[in-house]
């Protein structure tokens, strides 16, 4: 990635930072130090930062470097790099939500993911631009400008969680967390052709993630490799008193079961995701993704998904009502903006109207219109029977497979503008992703090729709910299948 | 159609958001057709279906217990306050709403 990397210019990984660290080949300062070069030079162009915290990274780092010079045994993620959403809070540091609403705003408190990173010796560097209050899939709602995609620069780099993807994917962070509602971290992990993962509702606390839709926000990490990505999941999993919906399961160890012996699961590959006249590259990789997993020893059955062609319209049902609650709290009083006006009420409508950008009031509209009196039968509570039916669909498919293969995305990534002035066809486009959000299960995209002219594609694989140990083994074991055949 | 230039405004005023005149059309035309696209629902015969009122059903996960309610220390009161564009400390001022 860079020439003057201590790493000889290779990519950094946890694992070789460690060796590296353990070896006393780099320090971790000189390892932040290097990491934030790269954003000097990559980030006007990409776009992916809002904001850098090198005084709070370095401090971090040089307690790592302390704790070497000591002798003493390293945790986990000792002087790892890692990018942090715009959406979660870190005590101190300008928190946005890509939002002018939020501007110039810095949280009294750290998100529980953050804290935990932190405690595991992580060097947070700095917050990654995202879709305002995480309202996007392609990066292009935010207030402070859209993220370009690295593999190619005039494309979106998907979205929501835009930047921490470009990050990761241009070497400007080991590992990053975004936050995932209907396809928000592994969408744009496939438009940037790296893992991207989708813990199980209630096994990352939420405590710190600024909410957008409480039912279906996720914390979420994205790394270069599926190891990476367990080493962050371990870290970060497992119940938080601070969030009532956080799940009392002890965390998962992922780093351990993919090292395990890989053998011979069920793949369940549902016809309803793959229609006719779907994107021939998409469906080209993604059966032979199914293929190496069946030359993995993994058998291949069908399996049906009847209600996932409704299950868009119960997301954006479920995810605006939602949001036009949560939302309701930016009102000019306790944080971030206020337009003057010369009523209380005149101020709420000015500071509101001001500060929110045209997708969060559409949603915000959308979502007050579906709760509002003589509605709410028709739309919410119609959405929340249809969630109980898709959550169903995959219990039911559940006892067929151990896994569900699909696409994540059904087009590469898009070209910037191409789709921004079209909110449906942008919302048709998170069908593979909201499934699993609605139904609250695991899953992770997975990089499986290439089109024709290098963007890269990801598979989807799906796992039920508490099922993130078996998810990464299988995940790590394609990605292992993958190293010597990689499409570009 | 399924939404009115009058619902858009209505809608607008009970969430409190001031939306520019110029931008009210745009508005109705694209939820309008989302609320057309989102009525495929109603070919779902859902009479017998409870809804889904918790993302985790009770043994999921080993559930989500609720923790003692126990007091603890909050001293970020300057700190809130810091955040806010009107803080008048202790409170948060905000413009007069009594004697209008």
């Amino acid at each position: 990635m860079t020439a003057t990397s201590a790493n000889g210019g290779a990519d950094w990984s946890i694992a070789s930072i460690q060796a590296a660290l353990g070896a006393k080949k780099v320090s971790a300062r000189e390892l932040t130090r290097e990491f934030y070069d790269r954003i000097d030079k990559r980030n006007a162009e990409l776009n992916a930062y809002l904001a850098l915290c090198p005084e709070r990274a370095y401090a971090q780092a040089g307690r790592v470097d302390g704790m070497i010079a000591a002798g003493a045994s390293l945790p986990p993620l000792a002087g790892v790099p890692i990018a942090i959403k715009d959406v979660l809070t870190m005590r101190g540091v300008p928190t946005t939500c890509g939002s002018r609403i939020l501007e110039g705003y810095r949280p009294p408190y750290d998100a529980t993911c953050v804290e935990r990173l932190e405690a595991a010796g992580a060097v947070l560097l700095g917050k990654t631009n995202c879709d305002e209050f995480a309202m996007g899939s392609s990066n292009e709602n935010s207030a402070y400008g859209p993220v370009r995609n690295p593999v190619a620069l005039d494309r979106v780099p998907g979205g929501s969680s835009g930047g921490s993807a470009a990050a990761v994917a241009a070497g400007l962070a080991v590992a990053a967390l975004g936050t995932d509602t209907g396809g928000s971290v592994r969408q744009p992990g496939s438009f940037c052709g790296i893992p991207a993962m989708l813990p199980s509702y209630g096994r990352v606390s939420r405590y710190g993630l600024i909410a957008f839709a409480s039912s279906l926000d996720r914390v979420a990490p994205f790394a270069r490799n599926v190891r990476d990505i367990a080493a962050v999941l371990d870290v970060m999993a497992g119940r938080d008193a601070r969030d009532s919906t956080s799940a009392a399961a002890p965390a998962p160890q992922c780093l351990a079961a993919i090292e395990r012996p890989f053998a011979g699961l069920r793949i369940g590959v549902p016809a309803e995701c793959f229609p006719a006249g779907m994107n021939a590259d998409v469906r080209a990789k993604v059966e032979a993704g199914i293929a190496r997993l069946e030359k993995l020893g993994c058998k291949r059955v069908p399996v049906r998904l009847p209600h996932s062609d409704h299950a868009i319209a119960a997301y954006y049902i479920i995810a605006t009502a939602e949001a036009s609650s949560n939302l309701a709290r930016y009102d000019g009083v306790r944080y971030g903006l206020r337009v003057p006006g010369a009523t209380l009420m005149e101020m709420y409508q000015k500071t509101r109207g001001r500060g929110f950008g045209n997708e969060v009031k559409r949603r915000i509209v959308l979502g007050t219109y579906v709760l509002s009196s003589g509605y709410y039968d028709a739309y919410y509570l119609k959405a929340q029977k249809v969630r109980t039916l898709i959550a169903r669909d995959f219990a039911n498919a559940f006892a067929e497979a151990d896994l569900i293969v699909t696409p994540t995305s059904p087009v590469p990534a898009f070209k910037l503008g191409e789709r921004s002035d079209d909110p449906l066809s942008m919302y048709l486009a998170d069908i593979y992703t909201v499934t699993g959000s609605l139904a609250g299960i695991t899953g992770i995209s997975v990089p499986c090729g290439a089109t024709a002219d290098g963007l890269p594609i990801g598979m989807q694989i799906y796992a039920p709910a508490f099922g993130e140990e078996r998810l990464l083994q299988a995940a790590h074991a394609f990605e292992q299948s993958q190293l010597g055949v990689r499409a570009n | 159609m399924k939404i009115t230039r009058e619902d858009v405004l209505k809608v607008a005023a009970l969430a409190h958001l001031e939306i520019a005149e110029g931008e009210v059309e745009m508005f109705r035309s694209q939820l309008d057709s989302i609320l057309s696209y989102i009525a495929k629902l109603d070919e779902l015969d859902t009479s017998t279906v409870e809804p889904m009122a918790q993302t985790l059903d009770a043994g999921a996960g080993m559930g989500t217990p609720l923790r003692d309610d126990v007091v603890l220390p909050c001293a970020i009161i300057d700190e809130a306050l810091a955040a806010a564009p009107d803080p008048a400390p202790p409170f948060f001022r905000v413009p007069k709403v009594i004697d209008r």
